[in-house]
């Protein structure tokens, strides 16, 4: 079994066969530029793909990913000090959500899940933005259009037909911007993302399906959601897939690009499958001890993403101490940064419970608002007044 | 008697309605090897077997769809639907299906599943993690919608539940699930007082208060501080949202005289107006004044921080019955 397989691959009660592509699928091989242990490797088919990247390019992209599990880190740490209410980790996904993430036209738009934030650090989001929510501050961080990313979305799947709608509003148009949509293996089995494909394949629809192949939906492998590789679903519905080594984010970029390039002359959809692991917790209220082998996680670490990156860029001689401290003090500012912004976040203000249910005020919901603040003025002491233990 | 949490309580329940009958078959995401997410059917897959606690891949309507052809085949399914707010992707198959099997064969075929849903705000969640939505389903006939409010009901109701010929939605109020009671495991559901009789908590003479879920505690923690202000309120814990248990309403509001009910879910077209307007119907000569609603405001739920404003709490309920009492509320000085 090769070991990229792992979780997928293993002999399972329910399977066929005990090979690692038992699944009955195409059998293809992962596409890989890097390997775990950092030689780049040449690839016909996607090597011309990456012609512009230079060594300059090769370095960023490593300070990207290092500066995105940073934020990852810090910000699980601001949850286990009660500065955040929760935290979906994206340990391990950095080069898929980096490589994906940085072949990204600005004018393209990207749905996601709540666990993209390396995708929206490269969309530009301010850091600020993100905390704000999972700190309880509010249930969206930014605005849409100014990042051109969505609001992310905790229902599983729905955020596929969004992206999908979306690219049929850009094929009216006749623009040549793309719409790209993230989300894990787990989503696969939901109907909307069913849907959306059929919908993307019936209008070729200039929408990237990008998946996230982590290996879990919470407690559950990904051979419980899908008997075949999950590119090979999309070939069902008539849609072009790749199966791309998610730790890999030259591979991944040249992956994206190609689908991107596809949509952008009238081609139709995409579907990716970058095959990654979530080497962290599901969120930081899981714990994966109870369902997850150690060893499987060692594996993968053995295939860590910035490690491959960074050997990458050692056998070229470019991993200089010079760059390293120059990453590193990135880090340390973006962290730095984001934890301030954390615990200096304003307090919201009651009311603020009553803005934004409509366009435009109606005397329905004023009738509840007023009531309500006549409530607290009650108190004398707003603060104090609604608790469940109550202050009366 | 034994102490044990509400979580656990409900476990202990599940794991009886399977060791009695072998029909019975759990599903849902998470609950194998998990025990689901908030540990609910923690140990059951191990005890039980893959085939009677199924974890499914993450597909809600094919979840509540497949229950509906193992009801079919004579299994008595019982469903996790994860949180509230993931119920919405099953919403045609619970309305559309579920509900009206019966109604359409003319009896000839039985939808016996049990749909456990986790529900209500006051846990610090992000969105579509604290929603009520017990009242889309209460609006629709074929359903029985019931929520348990203490460990003991937890365990009797779930297992009246899966007993039931009827579809069932089991409103398990989360913030609760870490809450400690007496359970008397021996006690025999098909004697207990049946899940769609409504109970009366305290006895009072000046209000009715009704609640259901998760508020039932703050209702009876509301009823302890009224009686220091000399207010004497009637806590009824309500159990069956769809049939309600009218008979029991109507006796206690003739006593009493007002009504208030509270709960977490927005208030138009809550359960709270059916019950007022009911009431109304029913014994408008014995009221003394319009019933009052304690309820969520008519918003999305709000982020974490605000939640306890949109949430009744004991404050609010008491202003409620201040307000039904005639007596200085919040409110004194307006028209209506
Ligand atoms: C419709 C719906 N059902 C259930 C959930 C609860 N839930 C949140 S994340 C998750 C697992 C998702 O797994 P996957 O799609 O593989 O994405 P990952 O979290 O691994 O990135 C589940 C079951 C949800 N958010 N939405």
């Amino acid at each position: 079994m090769s070991t990229d397989e792992a979780g997928q691959g293993g002999p399972s009660s329910r399977g066929q066969g005990n090979s690692a592509e038992h699944h009955g699928g195409s059998g293809r091989s992962l596409i890989q530029l890097i390997t775990p242990a950092g030689e780049r490797i040449s690839h016909p088919e996607f090597d011309p793909w990456l012609q512009d990247i230079t060594d300059e390019h090769l370095c960023s992209l490593y300070e990207d990913m290092t500066v995105i599990r940073r934020i990852d880190v810090e910000a699980t740490a601001l949850q286990r000090q009660g500065e955040l209410a929760l935290w979906p980790p994206l340990l391990g996904q950095e080069a898929s959500q980096i490589g994906s993430g940085r072949a990204l036209r600005q004018d393209d738009f990207v749905f996601s899940s709540y666990r993209e934030n390396g995708v929206a650090y490269c969309r530009g989001v301010d850091l600020t933005s993100i905390i704000r929510v999972w700190r309880g501050n509010a249930s969206s961080g930014w605005n849409p259009y100014t990042i051109n990313m969505a609001t992310p979305q905790i229902i599983i799947g729905a955020q596929t037909l969004h992206a999908t709608g979306y690219a049929m509003g850009i094929q009216n148009d006749g623009a040549d911007a793309v719409a790209v949509t993230y989300f894990g293996d787990g989503a696969t089995s939901e109907g909307d993302l069913n849907e959306a494909m059929v919908f993307a394949a019936s209008f070729q629809a200039p929408v990237v399906f990008f998946c996230q192949n982590n290996h879990w939906a919470i407690s559950e492998p990904v051979r419980l959601q899908s008997h075949v590789h999950l590119a090979d679903r999309a070939t069902g519905f008539g849609i072009p897939s790749l199966r791309v080594d998610g730790n890999d984010v030259l591979a991944v970029m040249a992956a994206t690009r190609v689908a991107l390039d596809r949509a952008r002359r009238g081609g139709g959809p995409t579907f990716i499958e970058a095959v990654t692991y979530r080497m962290g917790p599901h969120t930081t209220a899981d714990d994966p001890t109870r369902y997850r082998d150690a060893n499987e996680l060692e594996d993968w670490a053995a295939k860590d993403p910035i490690w491959r990156v960074k050997s990458l860029l050692e056998r070229k001689g470019l991993l200089t101490e010079e760059l390293q401290r120059h990453v590193d003090d990135k880090a340390d500012s973006v962290a730095r940064e984001m934890r301030l912004a954390c615990t200096s976040l304003p307090e919201p203000e009651p009311l603020d419970v009553f803005k934004h249910v409509y366009s435009s005020p109606n005397t329905w919901l004023d009738r509840q608002q007023d009531h309500y603040s006549r409530y607290l003025a009650s108190f004398g002491d707003p603060a104090g007044a609604p608790s469940e233990e109550g202050a009366r | 008697m034994t102490q044990m949490t509400f979580a656990r309580a409900i476990n202990a329940g599940l794991r009886k309605s399977l060791e009695n009958d072998p029909k019975v078959i759990l599903m849902g995401e998470d609950i194998g090897t998990l025990g689901g997410v908030f540990r609910v059917t923690d140990g059951l897959q191990k005890d039980f077997g893959k085939h009677r606690v199924v974890d499914t891949p993450l597909a809600e309507s094919a979840i509540i769809g497949t229950a509906v052809g193992l009801a079919y085949r004579g299994y008595r399914p019982v469903v996790e639907i994860q949180f509230d707010g993931f119920i919405y992707p099953a919403f045609d198959q619970i309305v559309s299906q579920v509900a009206k099997l019966h109604y359409r064969t003319q009896g000839a075929v039985k939808m016996p599943i049990t749909i456990r849903v986790p529900f209500g705000g006051g846990i610090g969640s992000p969105e579509h993690h604290s929603e009520s939505p017990e009242a889309y389903f209460t609006h629709t006939s074929g359903l029985r919608v019931v929520s348990v409010s203490n460990p003991q009901d937890a365990h009797t109701v779930i297992q009246q539940a899966i007993s039931c010929d009827d579809p069932v939605l089991y409103f398990e109020p989360k913030r609760r699930y870490h809450d400690k009671g007496e359970v008397d495991e021996s006690l025999d559901p098909r004697t207990a007082l049946p899940m769609d009789a409504a109970r009366v908590l305290t006895q009072g003479t000046d209000v009715t208060l009704v609640a259901y879920g998760p508020l039932v505690k703050t209702a009876l923690d509301a009823a302890i501080a009224a009686a220091d202000e000399g207010v004497s309120i009637e806590v009824i814990d309500l159990r069956s949202l769809a049939p309600v248990d009218y008979a029991t309403l109507e006796a206690s509001v003739r006593k009493t005289g007002h009504l208030v009910i509270t709960h977490e879910a927005g208030q138009s077209g809550g359960l709270g107006a059916e019950v007022a307007a009911s009431i109304t119907e029913r014994c408008f000569y014995h009221l003394e004044a319009a019933p009052v609603r304690v309820t969520g405001f008519d918003i999305p739920y709000p982020y974490s921080k605000l939640e306890m404003h949109h949430l009744p709490g004991l404050d609010r309920i008491l202003d409620g019955v201040d307000r039904a009492l005639g007596r200085p509320n919040s409110l004194s000085g307006l028209e209506g």
